[in-house]
């Protein structure tokens, strides 16, 4: 099965920057209604307008293996980076999952996020694969970050 | 039920034909290996072609209109209440058409709100205030727990759960504390839609009539399963959904005693509900029609009629049989695989149609796509019991349900998809699932 990558199952079994840390500007709890995956996470940035930049991500994600691995492709891809490039590897990343596996993603902009492409085939599992980076935009705003440069995300689904 | 006759080989082929679905492939051309009948089932021929003729020849608006089109439609749909209360064993008029079991449940509760505050005589049974209390248990669906949370927030009673033990049973052992005289109504599912576990609904009912309680009864997954006959069952209302049991989706069923549906005010108002309007107010037609607001959902309530006679020409206790052994092969086989625990009523406990497990260390999400990249379609989350599954502390379960035209390949194949899962995933398959 093409969805299942190696780096996938690797993030998933050990994720990178797992648990909850101190300092944070902004903590969240996301879920997914339709299959009760959680995740807690908490961002500290540093500095602000276009010098800021995420000093830290730290969560504690409980789900699928998809939406684990996720989380933990976020935080080693945006620890220590601008909030502004931040900003645009969750827009690289979003629109290769809701492509319908017409997007590939570029490896220059979200790295081992390519593992992912394969779950844009699956239109359930998408939400799982977004699971952490809304979360992450969401505590970003909480944290007084202007994130409007992102579109907004995309309305979650119900579930019964 | 030992007698009952297993299905031969031609006759499975036939029940199987009349499912066109069943024909079609899935995920790069494999077979279809249907086993979520549980959330919905697949619709034979017959339903289909009724809810076609029903447009094509006698399609107007219910009990509106003096055409003859009008009163074949009428004609048509209250025939079909007829069929759908004798498959349960009760009187036409006890039937109420709504949307699906939600609705169906929706209307119990909210005939308790919409008793309270005003000045109309009421009928105590259905008054509820600060005080009252209402029980529900742990194992329910969100269709029957969400109406009575919300009840409970309209109007000041007291929501209380009857808890599931280990085994998936209900832990009945607190249940003098729980049903007194305080509690209005007992809500509570006939058989699980995830542990499978069959509830002792006659002696739930006799204990809550004891203290004065309505007994409502959720048999989403036991209509379509096993023989339920309301005139020994016990409960005063069972809600069910068309679309569980062969019917188009669109309708569903609420019975009622009618000398309580007589009493209840309505849920929705409108249209075909009424008796006089006038500027100031209305007063309403007879049970069923004052639940039943609006032009109805003929044509879904004459294929869930064509559905009744469907599963009426097979036998239901035949229904029953066949898949309590589809049930039973699945659960022996999952026991042989220390890396799954089954949740739920053990082998050989009566179960309804539906077997849930938790693969340790695999999300049941990663479970099912490897069972979907196989062609085997089960349900995998929490099923809409969001807390029981907290009370089994997992978080998802994959679940396989199982309906008339399942047969053992669809069970071995399901078996087989499971064992790719630890290669995929690197389990040790020898250690034992928590
Ligand atoms: C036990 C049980 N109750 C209630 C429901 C709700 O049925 P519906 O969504 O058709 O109203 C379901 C099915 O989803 C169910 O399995």
């Amino acid at each position: 099965m093409d969805l299942y990558q190696e780096l996938i199952l690797e993030h998933s079994k050990r994720p990178h920057h797992a648990g909850l840390r101190e300092p944070f500007d902004a903590e969240v709890h996301h879920i997914n209604p339709t299959c009760g995956d959680e995740v807690t996470l908490r961002v500290d940035v540093t500095g602000t307008g276009p010098d800021a930049v995420v000093t830290d991500i730290s969560y504690e994600a409980q789900g699928c293996s998809i939406s684990v691995a996720s989380s933990s492709v976020l935080a080693e891809e945006v620890i220590g980076h601008p909030v502004s490039e931040a900003l645009q590897t969750f827009e690289a990343m979003r629109a290769m999952l809701t492509s319908r596996g017409t997007v590939t993603g570029d490896e220059t902009v979200i790295g081992d996020g390519v593992a992912f492409a394969g779950v844009s085939k699956y239109p359930a599992r998408v939400k799982c694969a977004l699971l952490g980076w809304t979360a992450f935009t969401d505590a970003l705003a909480r944290a007084g970050v202007d994130i409007s440069s992102t579109s907004s995300p995309s309305p979650q689904g119900a579930s019964s | 039920m030992g007698d009952v006759l297993p299905f031969t080989d031609g006759e499975l082929t036939a029940i199987r034909g009349d499912f066109p679905i069943l024909t079609r492939t899935v995920r790069d051309g494999r077979p279809l290996v249907y086993l979520d009948s549980g959330a919905t089932s697949h619709k034979p021929t017959p339903v289909l072609d009724a809810e076609r003729a029903f447009y094509e020849q006698h399609n107007a608006a219910v009990h509106r209109g003096a055409h003859q089109l009008a009163e074949e439609a009428t004609d048509d749909f209250e025939a079909a209440r007829a069929t759908v209360a004798s498959f349960i064993g009760a009187p036409a008029h006890e039937v109420v058409f709504t949307k699906n079991a939600t609705e169906a449940l929706n209307l119990v509760a909210y005939a308790f709100s919409n008793a309270a505050p005003t000045d109309e005589p009421k009928d105590e049974r259905f008054v509820l205030g600060p005080g009252d209390e209402i029980l529900v248990t742990e194992m329910e669906h969100h269709a029957n727990l969400v109406p009575w949370q919300e009840l409970a927030r309209r109007t000041g009673a007291t929501l209380r759960w009857v808890p599931v033990d280990a085994d998936g049973a209900l832990d009945l052992s607190g249940l003098d504390d729980l049903l007194t005289e305080r509690t209005k109504v007992f809500a509570f599912t006939h058989v699980s839609n995830v542990l499978g576990t069959v509830n002792p609904v006659t002696e739930l009912a006799e204990r809550a009539h004891a203290v004065g309680a309505l007994v409502v009864v959720d048999a989403c997954q036991s209509v379509p399963h096993l023989a339920v006959d309301v005139a020994t069952l016990g409960a005063d209302f069972i809600a069910f959904s068309g679309h569980k049991m062969y019917g188009p989706m669109g309708v569903g069923v609420l019975w009622g005693r009618a000398e309580l549906l007589e009493v209840m005010p309505p849920f929705l108002t409108g249209g075909s509900m009424i008796e006089l309007v006038t500027m100031e107010r209305s007063t309403y037609a007879p049970a069923p029609q004052k639940f039943e607001a609006g032009v109805p959902n003929a044509a879904q309530a004459v294929g869930l009629a064509a559905a009744v006679r469907w599963i009426e020409a097979i036998g239901i206790e035949r229904i029953h049989a066949h898949e309590a052994s589809l049930v039973d092969r699945l659960q022996r086989s999952l026991a042989e695989r220390p890396w799954v625990r089954v949740v739920g009523p053990a082998v050989g406990t009566p179960r309804g149609g539906a077997v849930a497990f938790v693969v340790d260390g695999v999300h049941a999400h990663d479970v099912g796509q490897v069972l979907d990249d196989a062609g085997v379609a089960v349900r995998v989350g929490h099923h809409c019991a969001w807390p029981l599954h907290r009370a089994l502390a997992a978080a998802a379960t994959t679940r396989a349900s199982f309906a008339v035209h399942n047969t053992p390949a669809d069970v071995d194949a399901l078996l087989a998809a499971l064992d790719r899962v630890p290669a995929i995933f690197g389990l040790d398959t020898h250690r034992e699932a928590s």
